[in-house]
């Protein structure tokens, strides 16, 4: 019997005097979709952290492929919430790839061929061979969504952890970047953990959601956590999950929104993991 | 009277303190530029000015003084580790305190006209063969360190959120680098003097930015401009005796000119 690739039991997370959830139970299996969902500042980042060994749980016991997360763990891959490249970075698709592979190593770079045919075949895997070599940062965000995801399996992990990873890509873009999510874990059976607001693009490929609110927690198959019973018991308040032409519309109280309702603008959980009212 | 000049041990020392300056800030300037640092270099060099008339007025040598400020003021930002608008104000207030000190330094230490205005604008031809040797000594430290943390500093520098889910010590490399950052802002203080640091620490790296997009191209031209810029400043210095900062700042800014246009043009 192999260990689970995440394991989270009676989980706490917080910082101070605040808690963002408590007793989090939650098991991840290999080659596993899962989707984490909730308002902004309901702790989905400090989740992923978590997992990377970058921050401690106030409570419970967090395993990663059976032990304590450790930081650079060379098992996770981690994309993260996505900003442009500046454009005069001087840096390329390439060398971005190549830093997820021995950016962590100290001394001088040794180019093997071994890294150069592992860097080869990442690019060919999401297809991004025709821009690999132009400065990053003139390239589309889809593009650039493309080389990070390169650059975040090269090391081969078999745990993947995606922050927002479909924010700021146009709809096309969104369906590619997602399939090829999906197509790493049926090929590799590489778990993945994504973290969104928008769960539309994700419909097909979810296995389970993941659902914060309030400190509370939902898990389950994603048809039975987005449901207005579990949301509305979730929220406290009354909310609707309308499902159109298999298209989920959340609307929640007042504010309207695909994919969450209760946007919570003045309690913003930036990534650095401070918050800023 | 160039020949004899290219004779004198003084020019001999000048080329050689000023290559080996050049070197270090070609490869600093890439990681300068990334991490947005260009005010906090001038601030270091600012208050390198406040420590070598402090240096003065105590007594050591203004070079020694000026490693002291600097170090003091690289490490300060490195622990406050701010980012962004808060770095900028920081810098500023700090740095604008420092320098009222300096002032008062330099006009007590009674070398207000002399030597004020040779740390302010460099005056290379004056180091001296005990300074050679420190100089030699700090830039030598400084690209052991750079070759050794080269390649998860520029990790954490272009990709600062997965180099530090990869293992990276981002938080103790932003400590690190400041204070390697300040070791050599006070070693090209000799060659460019205070107020033109940022010629050899950004301008290069600039220009490099225009030339290539591969990281090796990009320090190895930054390091071939800062050379050129440094080498052929100091010779032109002997030929037409003006100061050899104008001429090393006009050699870089035609490089960072000249990379511009052919990056319009290649488009």
């Amino acid at each position: 019997m192999t260990d689970p690739i995440v394991a989270l039991s009676h989980v706490a997370a917080g910082y101070g005097q605040r808690a963002l959830w408590n007793d989090l139970d939650l098991v991840v299996e290999r080659g596993e979709f899962l989707v984490v969902l909730g308002a902004n500042g309901t702790g989905k980042t400090t989740l992923l952290r978590m997992l990377l060994g970058l921050q401690q749980p106030t409570a419970g016991e967090v395993h990663v492929l059976g032990r304590a997360p450790r930081r650079g763990d060379p098992h996770i891959g981690y994309l993260p919430q996505q900003h442009g490249f500046d454009e005069q970075l001087p840096l390329r698709g390439v060398d971005l790839i190549r830093l997820g592979l021995d950016g962590h190593r100290w001394g001088v770079p040794l180019r093997s061929n071994n890294t150069r045919a592992r860097v080869a075949a990442a690019l060919a895997d999401v297809g991004a061979n025709s821009y690999a070599n132009q400065a990053i940062g003139r390239l589309s965000g889809g593009e650039q969504q493309r080389l990070r995801l390169a650059q975040a399996l090269v090391a081969d992990p078999v745990l993947l952890l995606a922050d927002e990873p479909l924010l700021s890509l146009d709809p096309a873009a969104q369906q590619a970047v997602a399939a090829l999510l999906d197509q790493r874990r049926t090929s590799k059976g590489t778990a993945v953990v994504l973290v969104t607001h928008e769960i539309n693009p994700l419909l097909p490929y979810a296995d389970r959601v993941l659902y914060l609110a309030n400190g509370q927690w939902a898990i389950g198959p994603t048809r039975e956590v987005l449901t207005s019973e579990t949301l509305t018991r979730l929220y406290g308040a009354p909310v609707d999950v309308l499902d159109i032409r298999g298209r989920l519309i959340i609307v929640g109280g007042d504010e309207a929104s695909t994919g969450m309702p209760g946007d919570h603008p003045h309690h913003v959980h930036d990534d650095s993991g401070r918050h800023v009212h | 009277m160039f020949t004899e000049l290219l004779g004198a041990h003084f020019v001999h020392t000048a080329l050689i303190a000023g290559a080996i300056v050049a070197v270090v800030c070609g490869l600093m300037g890439p990681f300068v530029v990334t991490r947005g640092m260009a005010f906090a270099v001038h601030g270091t060099a600012e208050l390198g000015l406040t420590g070598a008339a402090g240096g003065l007025l105590i007594g050591v040598s203004a070079a020694t003084g000026a490693l002291a400020g600097s170090l003091a003021v690289g490490v300060l930002f490195g622990v406050l580790g701010l980012r962004g608008r808060d770095r900028d104000t920081a810098t500023g207030t700090v740095l604008a305190a420092g320098l009222g000190l300096g002032v008062l330094f330099l006009y007590l230490s009674r070398k207000y006209a002399t030597t004020g205005f040779g740390l302010l604008f460099g005056d290379i031809t004056a180091v001296s063969d005990h300074q050679l040797h420190i100089l030699t000594l700090v830039c030598g430290a400084l690209l052991l360190a750079l070759i050794v943390i080269g390649r998860p500093l520029w990790f954490a520098s272009v990709d600062p959120e997965t180099a530090e889910a990869r293992g990276v010590p981002t938080r103790t490399l932003g400590i690190v680098f400041p204070v390697l950052l300040a070791a050599a802002v006070a070693e090209t203080i000799q060659v460019t003097g205070v107020l033109l640091i940022l010629t050899l620490v950004i301008t290069p790296a600039a220009a490099a930015q225009y030339l290539a997009s591969r990281p090796s191209a990009v320090f190895a031209s930054s390091v071939a401009i800062s050379l050129g810029s440094t080498i052929g400043g100091i010779l032109l210095a002997l030929a037409q005796s003006w100061p050899t900062s104008f001429f090393i700042s006009s050699l870089s800014f035609t490089a960072y000119i000249l990379a511009r246009l052919l990056a319009v043009v290649r488009r």
